[in-house]
């Protein structure tokens, strides 16, 4: 029952999948410009733009460089870049790694912290402590994460000096250093992940609060802190889980504007460039990579969620 | 027996409510819900309160507690409990009485279990939180008192999760979970209004068993005064939050004293006589259907004529609502056929012709439920009005209010929001819009059951002189006897998917029963005392004579 359940989901994950790499693909077609006029320059002769053309491929008709395409990503092949002649695999790889580093330290200061906080909130909720962290949340939502890294810049690095204003880590530093480099970012990214957390956390147990069966554990003396922990939260999990990995979703593909930002040598700052540059196959693999790690984190949520309900984890008739 | 070996006047008070005043707020005013009410329970009594829905039944029952719903707070008046003015405690310490000294059952079990944890784990939280037992002890006094209650499986029912149980089952595990700490009092909250009779037979030997054998002080709650009087030693009617009459039971049974009380009791009188066969209307020939695997309906027949009630009838998982959705085609039959003024009605409600839809109507039992909270009056009964026959402006004004005349409501309910009405008007706005329609059947599906018995009533002889108007044939499905016998013509008796028997409403309420219908009609309490103690005795008798033969 369950088992055909998530074979369901993966199933529908493919299709997505699938459309994302169409879209992917032929959205960048209608990108407006030549790539093979965009390497040369505007000044290049027109049989050399030619020659380039076939060489590329980008005189076969659309479908056939899509199939071509499709096929090369079954295989782990990415193609290679059109700005240095690189298998892109090999551009990827050498980021990927920072990327993920970043999103996981990210993700561990801000899930347990945005639960912590959420669930406090909805346990003094309407006190000041609520009021406070609501208005905090608020805040933390509402200013873009641009102004929101420049200002711990400008107080963490300018003005205190604790902590180095850009993030470029370098194959060779040790673990620490790292942490050291990307504290500003990761507390940056975190912020937002926390607010959204909290919120989303304390909205999911506040409906469940106004339940029948809550009222009942009132009537039974429960006390207020196990009412939201025992009784209303395993009842929230559902939401929860999926804010959780919405967010963490957001950490891996949002970080384009952080890493700008902090110079850090992420997927986002390869995404960036190779868009200024043309890069196209590039900037195809970063869409398909960040609609994969989409996909797979929401049908996580998805299986979490079915799992955190007894009624579909044991449906009835099934006992 | 019973009632004679308890004497109310001796042993000490455990609950003493003098003069409660409680108060809710709409909008930004206050209006009282609770006025100077005042009682006095002891030891081992059974206390019933009975009234109407916005009574302050339950709202006393919460007070008992020290418990006032959201919106709703305390405006005077004492609640002792042995002795201590539970409204004047420290929130700890009030904390700690309930669900220890004072006990709560809630009128619905199904949601008032948490849907995410397991049985056991909530019956027997209470006492093992404050460490009174060790949750092994815990776990095998909730065991034997499952038991007690006659719960299937009682060593491993409490690994079950809610939605694994039926609603009887589950209004008994929360007896038990009641009982656990032995409290000095108990508040039953209408703890049999959402079951079926035969379900609320156990349910109601169950308390009384439990409350017996501890000695529990107990305020039983209903507005079913039959069911009342099978366990209160004394009753206590209420209306609009006042004292209307107290008395001990058999003497407030034999000689209410107050007009309002003799009109509760005098309710449910009204009955159509049957009226001639007509026309075929609707045929329903060998119909099945299912949930998947489960099968809901089993070869189901039957026949209604133009102008006449068929009234179905069987307890909840029976299949009256699947045959509802099967007519109405928001369920497909796996087979069967389903016959509409003498055409055949496609299985699927979409592949059927406007005009049959449009002949089809239904009622359901939850105005709440089908009314949507943001259309008002206009909108609710405009829409029929202007899907079917393209009425606008004026024209549709003038039918809308015609209708709601029709339904004995008027145009000054036109702009009312769900939310600003009674539940008898909500059901009324329901009716008219089934009727704008113009139909010539109409299924109600508990169409009354979620009411008062006075507003039952009003809705009945409603839907009765609307058929005589009209020639509207009703599909009347219900779990209650009493609205049986006032408003069908024939009856359709079902129990697990089958008809069991089918007749004319004299014929098939009168004896000889089938072994089924006698079962579901010897489980409707009646105004004694001692039914209760009559109908347990003759069942035990029935199961021992078969032991012997």
């Amino acid at each position: 029952m369950i088992a055909l359940l998530i074979a369901k989901r993966l199933g529908l994950g493919l299709v997505t999948l699938f459309i994302i790499s169409l879209i992917v693909f032929f959205s960048v077609q209608l990108l407006p410009g030549d790539v093979a006029q965009a390497i040369l320059g505007r000044t290049a002769p027109p049989e050399a733009v030619a020659a380039l053309r076939t060489r590329l491929g980008l005189d076969l008709p659309a479908h056939v460089r899509y199939l071509q395409w499709a096929g090369g990503l079954f295989q782990g092949d990415f193609g290679d870049s059109l700005a240095n002649r690189r298998p892109v695999l090999d551009l990827l790889s050498e980021r990927i790694g920072n990327t993920f580093f970043l999103a996981a330290v990210s993700a561990c200061i801000a899930v347990p912290l945005g639960l912590i906080l959420g669930l406090a909130s909805a346990i003094y909720r309407s006190r000041p402590f609520d009021h406070a962290t609501s208005l905090a949340a608020l805040l933390a939502i509402s200013v873009p994460e641009f102004l929101t890294a420049y200002i711990l810049v400008a107080i963490f690095a300018v003005e205190l000096g604790w902590l180095p204003a850009v993030s470029m880590v370098q194959p060779s530093q040790g673990i620490l250093d790292r942490f050291i480099l990307i504290s500003l970012p990761a507390a940056t990214l975190a912020l937002g992940v926390i607010a959204y957390i909290l919120r989303m956390t304390r909205a999911a147990i506040g409906n469940v609060l106004s339940s029948p069966y809550i009222e009942m554990a009132k009537l039974k003396g429960v006390s207020p802190y196990r009412l939201v922990v025992r009784h209303a939260l395993p009842n929230a999990l559902s939401p929860i889980i999926n804010v959780v990995l919405m967010n963490l979703a957001y950490l891996v593909v949002g970080v384009v504007v952080v890493e700008v930002i902090f110079v850090y040598p992420g997927l986002g700052q390869l995404l960036v460039d190779s868009v200024s540059k043309r890069d196209i196959p590039v900037v195809q693999a970063c869409g398909v990579l960040f609609a994969t790690a989409y996909i797979l984190l929401n049908l996580l949520a998805d299986v979490l969620s079915i799992l955190a309900n007894p009624r579909l984890r044991r449906p009835r008739g099934g006992v | 027996m019973r009632h004679e070996k308890m004497d109310p006047s001796c042993g000490e008070a455990v609950l003493d409510i003098a003069g409660l005043n409680v108060r809710a707020r709409s909008g930004n005013q206050w209006h009282p819900i609770v006025s100077d009410v005042s009682l006095t329970l002891r030891r081992g009594e059974i206390l019933g309160l009975v009234g109407e829905s916005g009574s302050g039944k339950t709202t006393i029952g919460l007070a008992s507690l020290g418990f006032a719903r959201t919106g709703c707070a305390f405006a005077g008046g004492e609640v002792r409990f042995k002795g201590q003015d539970l409204l004047r405690m420290a929130p700890a310490a009030r904390r700690a009485l309930r669900g220890d000294r004072i006990a709560y059952v809630a009128q619905s079990a199904a949601i008032s279990f948490n849907p995410a944890r397991t049985l056991m784990e909530q019956v027997i939280e209470s006492v093992v939180d404050r460490g009174t037992k060790s949750r092994a002890e815990a776990r095998a006094d909730a065991r034997a008192l499952f038991r007690l209650l006659h719960l299937p499986d009682p060593d491993r029912i409490g690994d079950r999760y809610p939605h694994e149980l039926s609603g009887g089952q589950l209004q008994r595990v929360m007896a038990a979970m009641a009982m656990l700490p032995r409290p000095d009092l108990v508040i039953f909250d209408e703890p049999t209004t959402a079951l079926d009779v035969t379900t609320q037979v156990e349910v109601l030997s169950a308390v009384r068993e439990l409350v017996a054998r501890f000695g529990t002080a107990a305020i039983y709650i209903s507005h079913d005064l039959a069911v009342v009087a099978q366990l209160a030693h004394r009753i206590m009617v209420l209306r609009h939050g006042r004292l209307v009459e107290e008395g001990e039971t058999r003497k407030m049974l034999a000689e209410p004293q107050e007009p309002y009380t003799r009109s509760l009791w005098a309710i449910r009188t009204f009955a159509k006589d049957s009226l001639p066969a007509s026309d075929v209307l609707l045929e329903v020939n060998g119909v099945s259907a299912s949930y998947g695997s489960l099968k809901a309906l089993d070869n189901v027949s039957l026949t209604l004529q133009r102008g006449r009630t068929v009234a179905v009838v069987g307890e909840s998982g029976s299949g009256k609502s699947t045959l509802a959705r099967v007519v109405t085609g928001l369920l497909r039959a796996n087979g069967g056929e389903i016959r509409f003024s003498g055409e055949t009605l496609a299985a699927s409600a979409k592949s059927r012709t406007k005009l049959q839809l449009q002949h089809l109507q239904i009622i359901h039992q939850s105005a709440d439920a089908s009314l949507n909270p943001l259309h008002k009056v206009r909108e609710v009964i405009g829409r029929p009005l202007e899907f079917f026959f393209g009425l606008t402006g004026a024209q549709r004004e003038r039918r809308i209010v015609e209708i709601l005349e029709q339904v004995e409501l008027g145009a000054e309910h036109l702009d009312r929001l769900p939310s600003e009405m009674s539940g008898g008007q909500k059901q009324r706005v329901c009716i008219g819009r089934a009727l704008a329609a113009e139909p010539a059947l109409m299924i109600c599906d508990e169409a009354t059951s979620a009411l008062d018995q006075l507003v039952q009533e009003g809705i009945l002889k409603l839907l009765t002189r609307l058929q005589q108007e009209q020639q509207i044939s009703y599909l009347f499905i219900t779990h209650d006897i009493a609205t049986v016998r006032a408003i069908a013509d024939r009856i359709v008796v079902m129990h697990r998917g089958r008809v069991v028997q089918e007749g004319p409403k004299d014929e098939v309420l009168a004896p000889p029963y089938p072994p089924y219908t006698k079962l579901l009609l010897s489980s409707v309490p009646e105004m004694d005392p001692d039914w209760l103690d009559r109908l347990l005795a003759s069942r035990k008798q029935a199961v021992s004579d078969k032991a012997v033969s």
